[in-house]
């Protein structure tokens, strides 16, 4: 008997960039500016208080919706930061990433042939969670010029019948664009003037350079209207403890834990313990990341551009997406170019969507030394 | 802290050039601060960490951090015998603390009989001095921030999203 794979799984856009990866991954001294997360490992603090929670005996479930104690810190924490009132008992839930936490929301909300507009170059799941809970993506392409910023003229023209929800992401991955408060008011009211579900993915917020980041649903009305992602990978270089949460609507809280209760139960025991300590102490640390990360991003914007490579200056994550235009070539064919002949990693910008086609992202979670050594490859590159 | 200042305690011999390239400053900026934090002391003196267990020289180093009581100077305290002690170029640090001891003494010498005999020649028989406690050191584990143990790296993937 063969078995045969799910149509709508079959469907998904093949990741052509598998191979890619793979071909990376099978490379030996290869300078890798196409890494995801932070190079910083997680602060000591937090990683000698989740062995200490072993060591406790801290190894069993927990509540669905993650310990209690953690939902207070984050309760806290957004009040604290932003002035955000979310109650830890109805309205926040712990995932395992965002990435889960994400996939939830649309399980939660889609019924079949929801539209849910999409604003792309994006990170690479926003797609399929939103096919696969059998919605159907609306792209809303961003450019260079608008400093790949979604504007709100595009989400109005884009309003038809049957769209339910938006997406966004800021800071965002790949392009590092991020909101002011003034464009994010601009973008709320056009969510709400058309009853739009926002899915608000913040996992980048502690890492924005230019101005202070506004949660979008701290903003005045706002609060019914979105889903607020956040985590603790990226601020707090945890990604491998797979710990994110999400703040709403009691109402969809409670849906999404539905699908979370039965399909996570809840989020891993020793991660919720870090994540706590990471909320109670871990501030400083982000603080002296970040400040790193920005001397990084004032290092690579100026030296892309004067190898050649336009770049322009993002305003948060730690990512560039520099144009290859110049080239001539594909972002694939570049990427893998610069891979088999300067041994320099980075992901081709089509991985995110058409709109990322002609870009490249180069994470500059790396260190300065091997910044400045891949700068040097790609500029011999260039030369060619 | 300023930013020079912060990212020059971390690499001292990084030139005035890259500074600029990662604070968003010009170079001359940049230049004239740091020539301004020399002029006033700020920046006392550029130094390089030296993990003294894999250098192979022919005579070996030790070095011992020495607790010193002492009975304090009328007029001048501490600083007047401070002085006196420091100014050995055994002492490689000195500091006047708070609890059991006053000063706290780094030593380096070619072996025991060297610190030794410094403290027995040189430091205890001091005036002032009313008792020392020395402590040999036998392993660095971390110094100024720095550790020395050889910091596995590169648990990441090479490509990720």
């Amino acid at each position: 008997m063969t078995m045969e794979i799910s149509k709508k799984v079959e469907q998904l856009a093949p990741s052509g960039i598998r191979a890619f990866f793979d071909l990376v991954l099978g490379m030996k001294d290869v300078i890798s500016l196409g890494v995801g997360e932070p190079d910083f490992v997680t602060p000591w603090h937090i990683r000698e208080k989740a062995i200490f929670s072993l060591e406790e005996g801290f190894t069993s479930y927990t509540s669905n919706k993650g310990m209690l104690e953690l939902r207070r810190q984050i309760a806290h924490f957004l009040g604290h930061r932003y002035g955000m009132t979310y109650d830890p008992e109805e309205e926040i839930l712990v995932t395992v990433g965002v990435s889960e936490g994400l996939d939830l929301a649309m399980r939660a909300i889609l019924n079949p042939g929801d539209k849910v507009l999409i604003p792309e170059p994006s990170y690479v799941s926003y797609r399929p969670v939103v096919e696969l809970a059998g919605g159907t993506p609306v792209i809303l392409t961003t450019t260079l010029e608008n400093g790949f910023k979604l504007t709100p003229s595009q989400i109005e023209k884009a309003c038809h019948k049957g769209v339910k929800a938006m997406m966004i992401n800021y800071p965002c991955n790949p392009t590092g664009a991020s909101y002011t408060k003034e464009e994010l008011q601009a973008i709320a009211r056009a969510a709400q003037r058309h009853n739009l579900f926002v899915i608000s993915d913040e996992v980048y917020d502690e890492l924005t350079y230019d101005f202070p980041h506004t949660p979008l649903a701290s903003l005045r009305g706002m609060k019914d209207h979105v889903l607020y992602f956040n985590g603790f990978s990226k601020a707090y270089a945890m990604t491998g403890f797979r710990i994110g949460w999400v703040c709403g609507p009691a109402k969809v809280v409670a849906a999404m834990t539905k699908i979370h209760q039965y399909t996570m139960l809840c989020a891993p025991i020793t991660g919720q313990m870090a994540a706590e300590e990471a909320l109670k102490n871990g501030f400083k640390s982000v603080q002296e990341m970040k400040k790193e990360y920005n001397r990084r991003r004032r290092y690579i914007v100026g030296a892309l551009n004067e190898i050649g490579l336009d770049c322009h200056m993002p305003q948060g994550a730690f990512y560039v997406f520099p144009s290859i235009g110049r080239t001539g070539e594909t972002s694939m064919a570049f990427a893998q170019n610069l891979l088999k002949k300067k041994k320099v990693a980075l992901v081709p910008g089509g991985a995110f969507g058409a709109a990322g086609e002609g870009y490249v992202r180069i994470s500059y979670a790396s260190s300065y030394e091997n910044l400045k050594e891949a700068v040097g490859r790609i500029k011999d590159y260039l030369k060619r | 802290m300023d930013e020079i200042l912060e990212i020059l305690s971390k690499d001292a011999r990084i030139s005035a050039g890259e500074i600029a390239k990662l604070t968003g400053k010009t170079e001359d900026f940049v230049k004239k601060a740091v020539k301004k934090y020399e002029k006033n002391g700020i920046i006392v003196k550029y130094k390089t960490i030296i993990n003294h267990d894999l250098v192979n020289t022919t005579g070996s180093f030790v070095r011992a951090l020495i607790e010193v009581n002492i009975t304090p100077q009328k007029d001048v305290g501490f600083d007047s015998i401070a002085e006196r002690i420091y100014s050995f170029p055994e002492v490689t640090s000195c500091y006047l603390l708070s609890g059991a001891y006053d000063l706290l003494l780094v030593v380096e010498g070619e072996n025991i009989h060297t610190v030794a005999n410094f403290v027995a020649s040189k430091l205890s028989p001091m005036e002032n001095v009313r008792g020392t406690t020395t402590h040999f050191l036998l392993k660095k584990y971390k110094e100024d921030g720095q550790i020395f143990k050889k910091q596995p790296g590169g648990k990441r993937l090479n490509i990720s999203y």
